[in-house]
Order: C-alpha cells, then sequence, then structure tokens
C-alpha cells in the first residue's frame, strides 16, 4: 500500500473549517481521510477566525515554495492521495489475477491519467527488460520476423485516442444493483492517446498469406495470455503502441509493447505484446471459451463477442459525489461505443419519463470517451438520474430490463445498461436499478 | 541494346508496380528487425489449436501420472478433487448446470474443446511457476482432470492424437457469430412510460459489497 506523506502545513484549513463551499460532503470526506494520517503526523491547523483567508494571506502565500526538480518526475498533490484506482478484494481470489478500477468520480475530460488507468491482470504485473523484449510476427506470413523496441520504433508512428473497456465492466450489476459506487460499477474504463504502429504496417512488412484469416496475439506475462483475432480487424485500425498519453506505457498497461484494437473488449488489447501468428482458423483459447464467452438462460453461449457496445454513465451527481443542497447543478457523464462515434446522449432525471439532449464536448473521437453535460436545477426532491447513448449506427444504450430479456443475468460480460442514480432528498445518491 | 519502345514499357511497369506498393507494402520494404530462425519460433510457438489440437507436442500421459503431479502442484488452490479452494476455480461439477440460478461452468460442465485445457496449463498453469511443467507431465494433468470430470476412462492416455477426440459435454452449445445488436430500444423523448408504474426494483443501499472510494484502500472480505 502506499502513504503520501502529509504535512499539517499542506492542509488547506478552509477544507477543514465549517464554511466548505459546494461539494463540502466530498471535502469533509477527504478531511475525515486526512484526519487519520495527520493523527500520525502532527495536529491539524485550527482556522483561527481571526485569521482566515481571505482577507489574510492564506499560509502558502507567506513562504517560498519547493524548487524545480524537487520532484523530477512529478505527483498529484498529497491532498489527492484518495484518488487512486482501487480493488474489490473479496472478488478475486488473489490480486495477481484480478481487476482494479478507474476512479472515474475523480476525474476530468475523456483522458485517463496514467496511474489511474484500470487493470486486469491474470499472472501479475511482469517488470519487463525493454532491451530483451521482443515481438515476434509468423505462422502464414511470406517473412517471419523477429523485431526488437529498437526496431518498431522505426516503423512510422501513428497516435490514436481510444478507451479500453473490460467487459466484465457492471458485470457485478448484471443481477441485481450490488456495487454503490461509480468506481466499482463503472470504473473498468479508461482512455487514453496510444502512439505506436499500425498492425497492417508491421503485417505488410512480413507479407500474409492467401490463406491467412486469424491472428493469434499472446502476452510476454506468466499467463502468456492469448486471443484470437480475424485478420480484417488486425488490417482495419489495430494499433501496436509503446507509448499513453505522452510517455512510454505503464508497466500496468503493457510496458513496452501492447496490442489496442479500438472498441473491441479489453481482453483482446493483448499487453506485453510478444508474438502474432497467423492462422486459417481461430484458436479457441481458455479465455475465449471458458471466459470472455456470454451464457444464456437456455444453456447456450455466445463467443466472439468482441464490440462493446454503446455505453455511458453519470459521473455528477454519483454515490462518491452526492448533492450539496437544492440549487444549479452540471450533470456530467462520459459515452462511449466500439461502433465509432457517439452521436447523442440524452439525460432523464425523472427515471425515464422524459429525456431531454445534452451537449456534447469536443473532441467527439471515434472509439473514445465523449464528454457530456447537462444543466440540471435541483428541486431538492427524490430524482432518479440516468443517461442514455445513441451511437453513429443508430443503437440506442438498453435498460437492464431490455439486456436481461434477450441475456438473463448470468452472462457477465457486456452489461451496457443505462445506469440509474437515485438521488435523496438530503442530497446522497444510490445504485438503483428500475422494474 | 534497348529499344525507346521497351524502354517505355518497363517505365509503365515500374510505375504500375509502385502504384501497387502505395496500396500494400511488399514484405521487407523497411527491412528493420531480424527474419525469426525455425529455432527461435520453435521455443516460443507454444499455442494449441482447441477444436483439433494442432500444435499438440509429442509426448503423452496416464490419469495416474496425472493424479501425483496435480497432488504436489494444483490441489493447493484447485483442491484436492478440483473442487477449488477459496475463490479459486473449480475445475469439476456443475453438469447440467448451466441453466439454474447459479451455474457452475467448469472443464466438465462449459468447456468446449479438450486440447484447449493441455494449452492453458501448459501456458499459465501452475501460476506462481508457469512453463515448468514437461509436455508429458501437462498431457497427465490433461488426462486426470478430464477423468475426475468423467469425460475419459481411468485408463486414459492423453497425446496429440487422444486429445482432440475427447467429446467435451457443452461443445455444441457455442455460437461464434455475435447475434447483437440483440435489444432494439427507441430514444423516446417525452412521456416515455407512466411515472407511477416506476419502481426500483433493487439498491445497493445497504448490501456492504461495496469498498471505501475515500482514505487507504480496503481489505474488504465477504461478510
Amino acid at each position: 500500500m502506499r502513504h503520501y506523506p502529509l504535512r499539517s502545513k499542506a492542509i488547506p484549513s478552509d477544507l477543514t473549517g465549517a464554511d466548505a463551499p459546494l461539494g463540502r460532503r466530498g471535502f469533509l470526506a477527504l478531511g475525515a481521510a486526512l484526519t487519520g494520517g495527520l493523527a500520525l503526523g502532527g495536529k491539524p491547523a485550527i482556522a483561527n477566525p481571526a485569521q482566515e483567508s481571505p482577507p489574510a494571506d492564506a499560509p502558502w502565500s507567506q513562504s517560498i515554495g519547493a524548487g524545480v526538480v524537487d520532484r523530477p518526475y512529478g505527483r498529484p498533490a498529497d491532498t489527492e492521495a484518495s484518488v487512486i484506482r482501487r480493488n474489490v478484494p473479496w472478488l478475486t481470489a488473489s490480486a495477481e489475477s484480478s481487476v482494479s478500477f478507474s476512479p472515474l468520480q475523480d476525474l476530468h475530460g475523456i483522458i485517463t491519467p496514467n496511474g489511474l488507468f484500470f487493470e486486469r491482470h491474470h499472472a501479475g504485473r511482469p517488470d519487463i527488460d525493454p532491451a530483451q523484449h521482443k515481438l515476434m510476427i509468423h505462422g502464414l506470413v511470406e517473412r517471419p520476423l523477429l523485431l526488437t523496441m529498437k526496431d518498431i520504433l522505426r516503423f512510422p508512428s501513428i497516435s490514436r485516442i481510444h478507451f479500453i473497456e473490460c467487459p466484465a465492466n457492471g458485470g457485478m450489476n448484471w443481477r441485481a444493483a450490488q456495487m454503490n459506487s461509480l468506481q466499482f460499477s463503472h470504473g473498468m474504463v479508461s482512455c487514453a492517446e496510444w502512439t505506436g504502429v499500425r498492425l497492417s504496417t508491421l503485417l505488410e512488412e512480413v507479407g500474409v498469406k492467401k490463406d491467412a484469416k486469424w491472428a493469434m496475439v499472446e502476452g510476454a506475462d506468466g499467463a502468456h495470455m492469448n486471443r484470437s483475432l480475424p485478420l480484417d480487424k488486425c488490417l482495419d485500425d489495430c494499433l501496436v503502441v509503446y507509448a499513453q498519453n505522452g510517455e512510454a506505457l505503464r508497466p500496468e498497461q503493457g510496458y513496452p509493447l501492447r496490442l489496442v484494437v479500438p472498441g473491441w473488449e479489453g481482453n483482446v488489447n493483448i499487453k506485453w505484446l510478444r508474438r502474432i501468428k497467423l492462422g486459417d482458423r481461430p484458436w479457441h483459447s481458455r479465455e475465449e471459451t471458458s471466459k470472455y464467452t456470454d451464457l444464456m438462460p437456455d444453456g447456450t453461449s455466445r463467443g466472439f463477442t468482441w464490440l462493446i457496445d454503446a455505453k455511458s454513465v453519470i459521473t455528477f451527481p454519483c454515490p462518491e459525489k452526492p448533492l450539496d443542497g437544492p440549487g444549479l447543478y452540471e450533470i456530467r457523464g462520459l459515452a462511449w461505443t466500439g461502433n465509432g462515434k457517439v452521436s447523442r446522449v440524452d439525460v432523464s432525471v425523472d427515471g425515464g419519463v422524459n429525456w431531454q439532449a445534452a451537449q456534447l464536448h469536443e473532441p467527439v473521437l471515434s472509439k473514445a470517451l465523449t464528454k457530456f453535460t447537462l444543466p440540471w436545477r435541483w428541486d431538492g426532491r427524490p430524482a432518479l438520474v440516468a443517461s442514455r447513448v445513441i451511437d453513429e449506427s443508430g443503437y440506442v444504450q438498453p435498460t437492464i430490463a431490455e439486456l436481461r430479456k434477450q441475456r438473463g443475468s448470468n452472462s457477465v460480460y457486456h452489461n451496457n445498461s443505462i445506469q440509474t442514480w437515485q438521488v435523496k432528498p438530503d442530497g446522497s445518491v444510490f445504485n438503483v436499478q428500475l422494474a | 541494346m534497348y529499344s525507346s519502345r521497351s524502354s517505355c514499357l518497363l517505365i509503365a511497369l515500374v510505375v504500375l508496380a509502385t502504384g501497387g506498393a502505395a496500396r500494400a507494402a511488399e514484405p521487407g520494404t523497411f527491412g528493420y528487425g531480424s527474419v525469426a530462425t525455425p529455432a527461435q519460433i520453435a521455443g516460443w510457438d507454444i499455442d494449441v489449436r482447441g477444436e483439433d489440437g494442432a500444435g499438440l507436442p509429442a509426448g503423452k500421459g496416464t490419469v495416474d501420472r496425472g493424479s501425483d503431479v496435480y497432488a504436489e502442484q494444483c490441489a493447493a488452490c484447485h483442491g484436492t478433487f478440483g473442487e477449488g479452494e477459496g475463490r479459486f476455480p473449480k475445475l469439476v461439477g456443475g453438469v447440467g448446470s448451466l441453466r439454474d440460478e447459479r451455474p457452475e461452468p467448469t472443464v466438465g460442465s462449459y468447456w468446449p474443446f479438450a486440447p484447449t485445457l493441455w494449452d492453458y496449463i501448459n501456458r499459465a498453469m501452475p501460476m506462481p511457476a508457469p512453463h515448468t511443467l514437461s509436455a508429458d507431465d501437462v498431457y497427465a494433468l490433461t488426462a486426470y482432470i478430464l477423468s475426475l470430470n468423467d469425460l475419459v476412462p481411468p485408463d486414459f492416455v492423453a497425446d496429440r492424437n487422444s486429445l482432440p477426440k475427447v467429446k467435451m459435454r457443452n461443445r455444441d452449445n457455442f455460437i461464434w457469430t455475435d447475434p447483437r445488436p440483440d435489444t432494439m430500444a427507441k430514444p423516446c423523448m417525452s412521456d416515455c412510460t407512466n411515472a407511477a408504474d416506476i419502481r426500483i426494483s433493487s439498491t445497493a443501499e445497504g448490501r456492504n459489497l461495496t469498498p471505501r472510494t475515500s482514505g487507504p484502500l480496503d481489505t474488504m472480505q465477504p461478510k
């Protein structure tokens, strides 16, 4: 576990005072969290009304701060220590084969900071020496190739912004509303600018044989995680990437090399990519038979369900970010689709009786998170707040009832249903499902 | 030696060839990296295809031998008879449960292809020390786990010929083409439902399943 050093002088006194502005509840929670650390580190600074700032100068205005390269890489402010990836300890047998969730409730815009991108490992996070890492491309190719990281960096580069979502995101809510949290109900989606080389460029370089129809992609981790992908998708828009938001990939996201399969379920976006083999048929690996298949009520299962259907969620308000009394708010949220671009997002505050189109914020990119907002004057009465996305294919995000009608509640994956937040008169927010 | 006419033809051919290259480059256009040698490929070429077992190596293993290897390498997590310890996966049971309220997908009840089991053990198991088992031991473990699931007789010998022939119970119950979109919601804007009919069917409030989302990481375990 990671502890940030907490210094009493770093705590803004107005955060612990009684006159906190909007978002007081969140600040109070933060204050409570900080108090735990302060008990060890010293007494909190008690705001003296006579010294309130303003009119007084704030303490940090009365001294000189830390110099450049005090933190040569940099890190978030100490007071942001609660904004971290989190896991559900009871969910999996071990942390090495598990997931962590992005704190969507504290993020702004469409880009996920690299340290907060959700994780899914099957055999833990390997720490790879890039000087020794190689990518092999072979099978039904003219010229099997072994590439070092130096080789890969020489190919023509491309940068694209794409989301990656684990298809089990929301899986814990298939049966019923279980996770009272935005982070744990939707946090297995993140979005980054990826830089690398088009997979099609690499496949042209090795020469694809006529009979090749599928690719087997495999990681260098202890599980050698592997999946089958249709060759058409590989040639369409897949990327072999080495950078994430301007810097080298994080080890948790596949350093030094990963596959990005835009708009398709996270599991096929192989991390720590070491091998691509072309063949004439799919492999039916464990991760595409035993797992990542969708069990239907009649006992049949759907396999190769790669596409991430359109999905949206309101990120404010949410269980972690309640309302602070009646008044004007900006409802905020994120929408995404594996089918291209988001066309429209509608918001309802009455449980889906009436809907209003939200404003989409630029950039609206294909297979990327898209931000939406809608002003809302809350009258303090109970509300049921929800969003519904429509993508450029015309697909409309379904309700959980509509999904269950088709798929029952045992399919684990691909729950892209409308999320309803219940707002109570005291401003608290709960994850609910409607009949 | 060349007539001007054949030179023109030659240029035309070069132009045509270049036009083709703009769409799909010739292999080796960049020339980066090295051609992978057969020995290099053999070292990494571990994949086995589920349907027909293509890629299964030489070697073999019996159920009895598998029982010994299993006790040493697998039982701590997967249980003595594949019943699973804690939240580690069960390897047996669940036959006939796939339509139940709480289905149990296991090798016996769910997996469609036996060679996939060999591939996965060889690829990823045992979790703390992957890629340490011999091909024979992987065959033996595969035979043992199939036998625990009553999919093969006690005298079964697993090898590259026998594994693809094992009939898995759930083999024919997978649909490998995605039928989505399978919902046809319409984007109604007003008076879409009767407000009086709206009922909360489930709430996460009070369930006590959600780890905290502020302060240090939670260590919450099942209640």
